[in-house]
């Protein structure tokens, strides 16, 4: 059954207080939630207090800040600073987002920062995403063709081009997915608004000549029908793309080819 | 976590495969929620003029062979939705096997078995005026 409460050992309790940076003017407070599988101890949330005169505007960089000023043992992902790797994605004040490109601006009062939701944690905010990953492995993401290969490239059209836009733009950050209350359910096998934007990616392109394929391995009851339009993903992509529409279009092909 | 099967994580994204349904799970419960959308007030209207008005006003309502249709289709059309609605419902929250498997099945068998006695009392009713 769906579970309304955290298993015991995954309760957060009330965690450390770090002292306020001295002689700063500008403070913003942070909760953040921290667990390591080094002690046997259930999660706890800390308390950082970061001095924003010192340090750089977006979450990532009071993230950063704490971990070289306050810190050393919180641990999180990040990598390119700019929302291109898809690295830092976490819960920041109750959404899923990349830290590096939401400002501390955004943000009103103490700024709570927890991993991505119903993901199995490795260490504080580091989600353990193999399956994620796995799922995305499994749409076959990467033009697949039958006809030989032409001697220069395989021509697209502008027009067929800009259908890719809104999809391509994906950086797999995993936040879609684990806002997703059916991801959350049935994760195991539905495969998840991100992975299923992929797929649709691959089944417009003009260029590929397995859509048919692609469908079939879609069609189930899990894989592909566990979505029911909640809008979570739409709502909080850190890229401002749209997965629920693209599970919808894949909806829609897959009745458009039986009638 | 200690691994017990060393099971791939790809294998385990395959898990048993496509099961190649679904489509027309997600097509009929549209159909059946657009064809609701008229099949309702047609069977609500002369249903609620006869509700109070005693026993003899309902066998004469069900005499006409519109109403009669009309709520065997509603009937039908209407218990067919909860099906597929109960069936999602179940599917999402129920991970047991053997209790969604039995839920499943408990869902099919009373949507069929109550379709089968609404028509059955309808034709009743229509046939004996």
């Amino acid at each position: 059954m769906v579970e309304l409460r955290l298993p015991k050992n995954s309760r957060i309790r009330t965690g450390k207080t770090w002292p306020k940076p001295e002689g700063a003017k500008n403070i913003r407070t942070f909760r953040i939630y921290r667990w390591s599988p080094d002690d046997g101890d259930n999660p706890r949330v800390d308390t950082y207090f970061v001095d924003t005169d010192d340090c750089g505007p977006m979450i990532l960089d009071a993230l950063i800040w704490i971990k070289n000023k306050v810190d050393p043992t919180l641990s999180f992902r990040r990598s390119c600073r700019e929302g291109i790797c898809g690295s830092c994605a976490m819960n920041i004040g109750g959404t899923n987002t990349l830290a590096c490109i939401r400002g501390m601006d955004e943000y009103e009062g103490d700024i709570a920062i927890y991993p991505l939701p119903h993901m199995e944690v490795v260490r504080d905010l580091i989600p353990d995403l193999t399956h994620f990953y796995a799922q995305h492995a499994s749409i076959m993401p990467w033009l697949e063709t039958k006809t030989p290969e032409p001697e220069r490239e395989w021509r697209q059209s502008i027009e067929d081009r800009k259908k890719l836009d809104g999809l391509y733009e994906c950086v797999m950050c995993a936040s879609c997915s684990t806002s997703c209350p059916s991801y959350w359910w049935n994760g195991d096998r539905y495969l998840g608004p991100a992975t299923l934007l992929h797929a649709y990616r691959w089944m417009i392109d003009s260029r590929d000549e397995a859509t048919g394929e692609r469908l079939d391995q879609l069609e189930d009851p899990f894989k592909l029908y566990r979505c029911h339009t909640i809008m979570n993903c739409t709502n909080t992509c850190p890229k401002g793309l749209n997965p629920a529409k693209a599970i919808a279009e894949i909806k829609k092909m897959m009745v458009e080819r039986k009638l | 976590m200690q691994q017990k099967h060393f099971i791939t994580d790809y294998k385990k994204v395959q898990g048993l495969g496509t099961a190649h349904d679904g489509v027309e799970h997600w097509w009929l419960q549209r159909v059946s929620a657009v064809a609701l959308l008229f099949l309702t007030p047609f069977f609500l209207f002369p249903f609620a003029r006869a509700l109070g008005a005693g026993h003899e006003a309902m066998l004469a309502t069900y005499a006409s062979w519109w109403n009669a249709t009309i709520a065997a289709l509603f009937v039908i059309t209407a218990l067919l939705h909860l099906r597929f609605g109960l069936q999602v419902v179940i599917e999402d929250y129920v991970h047991s096997r053997p209790l969604r498997t039995g839920l499943l099945l408990a869902n099919a068998l009373f949507t069929m078995a109550a379709a089968f006695a609404g028509v059955f009392s309808i034709a009743k009713i229509y046939f004996s005026a």
